[in-house]
């Protein structure tokens, strides 16, 4: 059996993981450090029948991918934060439209313009809140190249099972960095797509969630189901309407697609946190300088643990508060100034001590930054 | 009595429209559906788009398939819809402020792609959804809620906007003109490629009253009187034009239209397989 091992960066493993997935359809603005995204894309899609389109600007790319999922075909866009900032108001329309898309965030530093070709994870809670009123979001944020490929397809499978759209947040070390990949063959993969309705088209109402399934059936424009979408708060039939009671049901049951179905959502990784006295808790490019950190750690006979949330959104409440009741300390560190630490502060167990290590300045944290932080602030190991 | 094209056109249970009495939408609404009708559409592969404003609302009302997006954007949702099943006649409603204040952009950019979309927009000369405000189709010293001492800015004309960006057909009618706006809405339907269809509507609730252009009957005798057709336009001076609004086609040309190209390029990679 031939092994497909490739060396690859971050964002083409996401291509391939689109193209495992299914995607059919790119649209997008080129936008580093995202652009070898829509590159490969744009190399890649014809030769297996799918189309790929440069738009006229962000906001455009992500209304065409909506389109274009919208018609049948799964969809994607790639973007860093000034795209990100302008795809969210479109992002609130898929969101309550329920139309599947992939929206991939290769964080850059910000705000503004700011370090474009340097890394952070700044748009974590952008992610979250970025497009106005209560929505549900899940997004996903791989450490490695083969996680990339991975997550892409999960992406892709979360977005066709919830009917929503899902990001992919990598960081600017997961795009560009080069690594080995073993790119699974296709039967290994599990795909999902979204279920069609089957009934009769007099009888099809778009938004109505039948017995036993998660989310409405979703027809594609061109199927034989002539259906309305709007952004508007709508009943069940699709259609607009101002009563507080449907207002409420729709916002509840869009919340309750990810709150009912929290564990198949939830994602994370558990590092050496058997005996350790301290959790690191850190994601993405981060998580592996976290890594590094906790075996120079160990060789100084310090118990340092990593909890690693791959899942972002939906937050791991429970898995937070479970490692907060087992640990006296935890450290989030990210490249930002405190982003998800908020939310960790925010579910932490009251005995639990919460400490933060951020950065904005383009510069990676490294592992020896992480364990001084720990040995001097966490641990007052040294002068304190 | 409902005609039978209500019937089979509209979503009967979503009428009566939400747009005010005398408003010129309705009619240009029942136009493009008259148009449809003409060329025997299949109802299922129609696709109707609209952005957000009055004559947004239009698809509620419409039997197909119908996409009311964010403001300024159909053009673009259209474009990933016909990228995605070119099978589908993908027509976006859309009105002045939509389509050439927030919107501009995609409407430039979809002309240039020459995509197989036909445009029609619903130009009232105002925002009339949030009440008044002037618009890129004001007239230059005519008045808006927000510009209480007349709009210093051009207007657009949008015909033109379409055909200097790429598009194959463009054309101009108006509510008072229905059977015109049907005809031309026909031919921008066949025209394989970007077509825009300019109607003309009146809004006598804000752009009417703030302009003191009297009730609907009056504005509907402007846009009979204030207009010429292109033929015999084309007879006349410049000078004998006046300030009349020239109506009819304006431009049609053939080009390569945006989602057959695209389709060449899979071919070509799929045989070199």
């Amino acid at each position: 059996m031939n092994k497909n091992i490739k060396l690859m960066q971050g964002n083409e493993a996401c291509v391939e993981g689109a193209l495992a997935a299914g995607m059919k359809f790119y649209a997008g603005y080129p936008i580093t450090p995202s652009t070898e995204i829509a590159e490969i894309s744009s190399l890649k899609l014809p030769r297996v029948g799918g189309k790929f389109i440069q738009m006229e600007d962000e906001i455009a790319g992500m209304a065409a991918v909506i389109g274009g999922s919208l018609a049948g075909l799964k969809s994607m866009t790639a973007t860093s934060g000034p795209g990100f900032s302008l795809k969210q108001e479109n992002i609130g329309y898929a969101a309550i439209t329920e139309i599947p898309c992939v929206i991939v965030n290769v964080q850059r530093g910000g705000p503004s313009t700011g370090l474009p070709t340097s890394p952070a994870q700044g748009d974590i809670m952008q992610a979250r809140w970025g497009t106005h009123g209560d929505h549900p979001v899940i997004a996903l944020t791989p450490s490695s190249v083969k996680e990339t490929f991975d997550l892409t397809v999960k992406a892709f499978n979360y977005a066709e099972k919830y009917r929503m759209p899902v990001m992919l947040m990598l960081d600017e070390v997961i795009g560009h960095m080069r690594e080995k990949i073993e790119i699974p063959n296709r039967e290994e993969i599990e795909i999902i797509d979204r279920v069609k309705p089957t009934c009769d088209p007099d009888e099809y109402k778009a938004y109505e969630v039948k017995d036993g399934d998660i989310v409405p059936k979703m027809a594609s424009f061109g199927d034989g189901y002539r259906y309305h979408v709007t952004g508007l708060v709508h009943d069940e039939t699709g259609f607009p309407s101002n009563d507080s009671v449907i207002a409420e049901n729709l916002i509840n049951r869009l919340m309750n697609k990810i709150e009912d179905n929290i564990d198949d959502i939830t994602n994370y990784e558990e590092y050496m946190l058997e005996d350790a006295d301290v959790a690191i808790i850190a994601y993405g490019g981060t998580a592996r300088s976290a890594k590094s950190a906790i075996e120079l750690a160990k060789e100084e006979g310090i118990k340092v643990g990593l909890f690693r949330p791959i899942t972002i959104w939906p937050f791991l409440e429970k898995e937070i508060k479970e490692l907060t009741k087992k640990v006296k300390k935890v450290i989030v560190v990210e490249m930002n100034l405190g982003q998800y630490v908020l939310e960790v502060e925010r579910a932490a167990d009251k005995d639990c001590e919460v400490f933060k290590y951020g950065r904005v300045n383009g510069q990676l944290i490294t592992p020896d930054e992480i364990l001084e932080k720990i040995k001097g602030d966490v641990l007052c190991l040294a002068n304190c | 009595m409902p005609s039978k094209l209500l019937d089979r056109y509209f979503r009967m249970d979503k009428l009566p429209h939400i747009w005010c009495p005398g408003c010129g939408h309705g009619i240009i609404m029942k136009a493009v559906v008259d148009a449809i009708d003409e060329l025997g559409l299949e109802k299922d592969k129609v696709c109707i788009v609209s952005g957000i404003g009055c004559s947004s609302r239009a698809p509620g009302y419409m039997d197909f398939n119908t996409l009311h997006t964010t403001h300024g954007r159909a053009l673009a949702f259209a474009t990933g819809i016909k990228m995605a099943n070119p099978e589908l006649h993908v027509i976006v409603v859309t009105g002045d402020g939509d389509c050439a204040a927030i919107g501009g952009n995609h409407l430039i950019h979809a002309a240039r792609r020459n995509i197989d979309i036909t445009t029609i927009v619903f130009n009232n000369n105002i925002y009339g959804m949030t009440g008044g405000q002037y618009s890129p189709t004001t007239p230059t010293k005519e008045k808006g809620t927000t510009a209480p001492y007349g709009n210093i800015d051009k207007n657009f004309d949008l015909c033109e906007l379409a055909k200097a960006s790429g598009a194959t057909y463009t054309a101009r009618s108006t509510a008072y003109h229905a059977k015109q706006i049907k005809d031309l809405t026909i031919k921008g339907i066949e025209n394989k490629g970007f077509s825009l269809i300019e109607s003309l509507s009146i809004c006598p609730t804000y752009y009417g009253r703030k302009n003191k252009k009297g009730d609907a009957p009056e504005m509907m005798k402007h846009l009979k009187n204030g207009t010429i057709n292109i033929k015999a336009a084309n007879k006349l001076s410049k000078d004998e034009i006046g300030n009349k609004i020239v109506i009819g086609e304006l431009y049609s040309n053939k080009e390569a239209e945006y989602t057959e190209e695209y389709q060449k390029i899979i071919d070509r990679m799929q045989e070199g397989r």
